[in-house]
């Protein structure tokens, strides 16, 4: 179970105009701004509930993943994963969550992937039956296989994304967090990470915690949205009372206007 | 109780997770055996140089400060085998801005280790094994030429001055890596007590007067790992307190320790 | 004149890009600074362990020093476009041979910008410090007009052999799996035989007068030597000869790289 509370976090950040003058400017002075990510965030997420967490670029998505993943220590706020607080004891909770991000890659370049797979085994302490399980069990759910003994980068952008998921689940996590997934990926290898996601939330009942521009993930994916913007939560509830009948991109596209973000 | 079971059993394997850690790179190296031997090729032509430019300096001079050849090629390859033992085990932190840049650090703090052995293990290169290769060989050489009325003792002040000399090296990287948490600019600075201290380091450092040997001593403690033990290995001093002067260097690990805590709890709290 | 505006263009971009990070700009001084001033503590001893062995004298081995740190930025071959390296083992350089310019012409430029905005942020407070050095450790003042004069003339041809020899660097990089590699090689060759490690005249005699021949003598030793006075007069014109020399031959010899790495490029489409 995920809670949390009034969570706040501001940033500080050096003011940069353009142009010549501007630079020899900030040379000499540089001014500072202060820029309010989250702004009194609270939800709870049940486990086994798979959450679609959405809102504009900057609306805080990425702060709020950063929080609950032990990354970030918020302003002011409390927040409990499972009865941790993520970044009081970053060791003990990380150990039982995945982490995906989109945009970047956890597995080393220029081995196979498989090799990738083995080192997270020894960071993660995983007991070497249940990483052998795991491994067949993602390896068939993924159709993994042959891509397992290939080099990172010779893989497409659609089969690495299958192996980062993987290698998130190794050590068995109980929660998972999902940034920008399906991100540049081709429609099949889109539509085999969203099934695999729904598949995992069904077996293994693992939390999942989404975030996406791309509404067709929220729709095959999640039942209930979280919606923000400028910081702050603006809805929170189920999919289905929000978009009634019609397209979920023009629902979506409709609400962003009614609360002007 | 389970927990502390647990704890023990990770403490266990970060060795052998840090071996695995080189293992990988290896391999990864192996993908670009060209270009490990260029740059192999490069390093070695880097120690190589400043081995010409002591030998023509002393075909000219013949002695600097009271130091005559031997004692400089004692300093020299001190100086370089704690330098390339600290760049085989710390080094990494020197890439450390590109990990944080490139958020590799935030993929760092979502596991379950220790955030150090982590930046270590994604930054070992292979290279600095060819280099360490080559600070062996000037090390024998370096002992060879040097004047010294050999005891057990002087064995064992090699070993320590080599080893804690290492460590003060693994500081800097350390503080290097730290202030990376407070700027991404300006870290050029730092070059000057690694690269520099390991150039400079060639000569005795009462070389560079007075006030250096101070700051040497009391501050960045590189003194505590050339000169004074130099100084007894080559019979200038009987005292046994420069004979193991180079444990006190230890020390200066704890607020290099200190900066990189500091540094990581600033990160979890601004996020850049 | 199209050339200059273009280069023009980049200096100024260059000359912003490095005022935006100014933390990095003190350091890079105090760096320099440090750097110096542990060069000259160590000739130092050496000088007076030895005086009659030193081959120039000694405030005219502190201005070689101090204005070698003040223009590291033009004559280290080491300080190259990393950028460049990239897009040449990436790929990119596509992008750059759709714009309308030479590719030989556009790095040049480019280089010359890098290293001369740079050179300019950091000189002057380093040659303000130095100067007000006390004896013998500061810096001369330059002997007359004359010298100064040939004393600049010499730098910017120092400076475009330098970038030369590094335009040799990034063109045989099409040719090798290594461009990193290639780089340490050909930098730590040349830190030798520039007389980085070492001045020059504190070689043994006819080891130096070989090295003297080399494309390396006509970086950084020319200018600095001329500076300080160690060398004038004919002595001066030969050495700027050499310079005008080894311009001609690395730019041409460069330019026939460039030439058969762009017919390698279009046919296996880099």
């Amino acid at each position: 179970m995920i809670v949390m509370k009034n969570i706040c976090k501001t940033y500080r950040v050096a003011k940069r105009n353009a142009g010549f003058g501007a630079a020899v400017k900030s040379f000499f002075h540089r001014e500072y701004e202060t820029v309010t990510a989250l702004d009194n965030v609270s939800f709870s997420i049940q486990d086994g509930e798979t959450v679609g967490y959405i809102g504009p670029n900057g609306a805080g998505k990425s702060t709020t993943i950063k929080i609950l993943s032990g990354i970030l220590t918020p302003d002011s706020g409390e927040c409990l994963v499972d009865g941790r607080t993520p970044w009081k004891n970053r060791i003990e909770h990380v150990a039982k969550i995945g982490v995906v991000f989109g945009q970047r890659s956890q597995l080393w370049w220029d081995v196979p992937v498989i090799d990738s797979f083995e080192l997270l085994k020894d960071i993660y302490s995983i007991p070497a039956d249940v990483y052998k399980s795991n491994v067949e069990e993602l390896t068939g759910l993924l159709d993994l296989g042959e891509i397992l003994k290939t080099p990172a980068r010779q893989l497409s952008l659609g089969q690495r994304m299958r192996c980062e998921l993987a290698a998130s689940l190794l050590h068995s996590p109980d929660i998972l967090f999902l940034d920008e997934p399906t991100i540049g990926l081709d429609a099949v290898s889109k539509i085999a990470v969203r099934e695999f996601i729904v598949k995992l939330n069904q077996e293994r009942k693992t939390t999942v915690i989404l975030t996406t521009h791309d509404m067709q993930d929220i729709e095959a994916i999640t039942k209930r949205i979280i919606l923000i913007g400028k910081g702050k939560i603006l809805l929170d509830g189920d999919i289905s009372d929000i978009s009634g009948s019609g397209d979920i991109d023009h629902t979506v596209a409709e609400l962003y206007r009614s609360y002007e973000i | 109780m389970e927990h502390s079971i647990m704890e023990k059993q990770r403490k266990s394997s970060a060795v052998r997770l840090y071996f695995h850690y080189i293992s990988i790179q290896i391999r990864c190296m192996m993908q670009y055996k060209k270009s490990f031997i260029m740059t192999t090729l490069g390093q070695f032509l880097a120690s190589f140089n400043a081995f010409v430019g002591i030998y023509f300096m002393f075909r000219r001079f013949h002695s600097i400060a009271g130091y005559t050849y031997g004692d400089v090629l004692l300093c020299f390859s001190l100086i370089s085998m704690e330098f390339s033992l600290s760049e085989c085990a710390a080094r990494g932190f020197d890439r450390f801005s590109s990990l944080v840049r490139q958020g590799t650090f935030d993929r760092i703090l979502t596991r379950p280790r220790n955030e150090i052995l982590q930046v270590l293990g994604n930054n070992f290169e292979l290279t600095r094994l060819g280099r360490m290769v080559q600070a062996i060989i000037i090390l024998f050489y370096g002992i060879s030429q040097a004047d010294i009325d050999w005891s057990f003792m002087k064995v064992i002040t090699v070993v320590i001055t080599i080893l804690c000399g290492a460590a003060v090296f693994s500081g800097i990287f350390l503080i290097n890596a730290a202030l990376c948490f407070f700027t991404l600019e300006g870290l050029e600075v730092v070059n000057i007590f690694t690269d520099g201290a390991r150039q400079y380091g060639e000569y005795p450092i009462d070389v560079y007067g007075k006030r250096m040997v101070k700051f040497c001593t009391f501050i960045i403690p590189y003194a505590l790992v050339q000169l004074y033990p130099v100084k007894y290995l080559t019979g200038r001093s009987d005292s046994l307190l420069y004979a193991l002067i180079p444990l006190a260097a230890l020390l200066f690990l704890l607020p290099c320790y200190a900066l990189w805590r500091y540094g990581v709890r600033k990160y979890k709290s601004s996020g850049s | 004149m199209e050339k200059l505006k273009k280069y023009v263009s980049f200096l100024r971009l260059r000359f912003a890009m490095g005022l935006q990070y100014r933390t990095a700009a003190f350091a890079g001084i105090a760096t320099q600074f440090a750097w110096g001033f542990m060069e000259i503590m160590v000739f130092h001893a050496f000088n007076s362990s030895a005086p009659d062995a030193f081959p120039m004298g000694f405030g005219q081995l502190a201005s070689y020093i101090w204005m070698q740190q003040a223009f590291l930025a033009l004559f280290m071959t080491w300080f190259m476009e990393n950028e460049i390296f990239d897009s040449i083992m990436d790929g990119n350089i596509c992008y750059e041979l759709c714009r309308p310019i030479d590719i030989y012409d556009l790095w040049f430029a480019r280089s010359v910008a890098t290293r001369t905005s740079r050179a300019l942020l950091r000189c002057v407070p380093i040659l303000l410090v130095a100067f007000f050095l006390p004896e013998p450790y500061g810096m001369m003042l330059p002997l007359d007009i004359t010298t100064f004069v040939c004393f600049l003339a010499a730098m910017l041809l120092a400076m475009t052999v330098t970038i030369a020899t590094c335009m040799l660097v990034y063109m045989l990089s099409f040719f090798t799996v290594s461009p990193q590699g290639l780089k340490l090689v050909f930098a730590m060759t040349a830190e030798i035989l520039q007389g980085t490690v070492i001045p020059l005249p504190f070689f043994p005699p006819r080891v130096q007068r070989i090295m003297e021949l080399l494309p390396f003598a006509s970086m950084e030793n020319v200018p600095l030597r001329i500076y300080s006075g160690h060398i004038s007069g004919g002595e001066a014109a030969k050495a700027m000869l050499l310079q005008v020399f080894w311009i001609v031959v690395l730019i041409t010899v460069g330019k026939l790289i460039c030439r058969r790495a762009m017919k390698k490029v279009t046919l296996q489409g880099g």
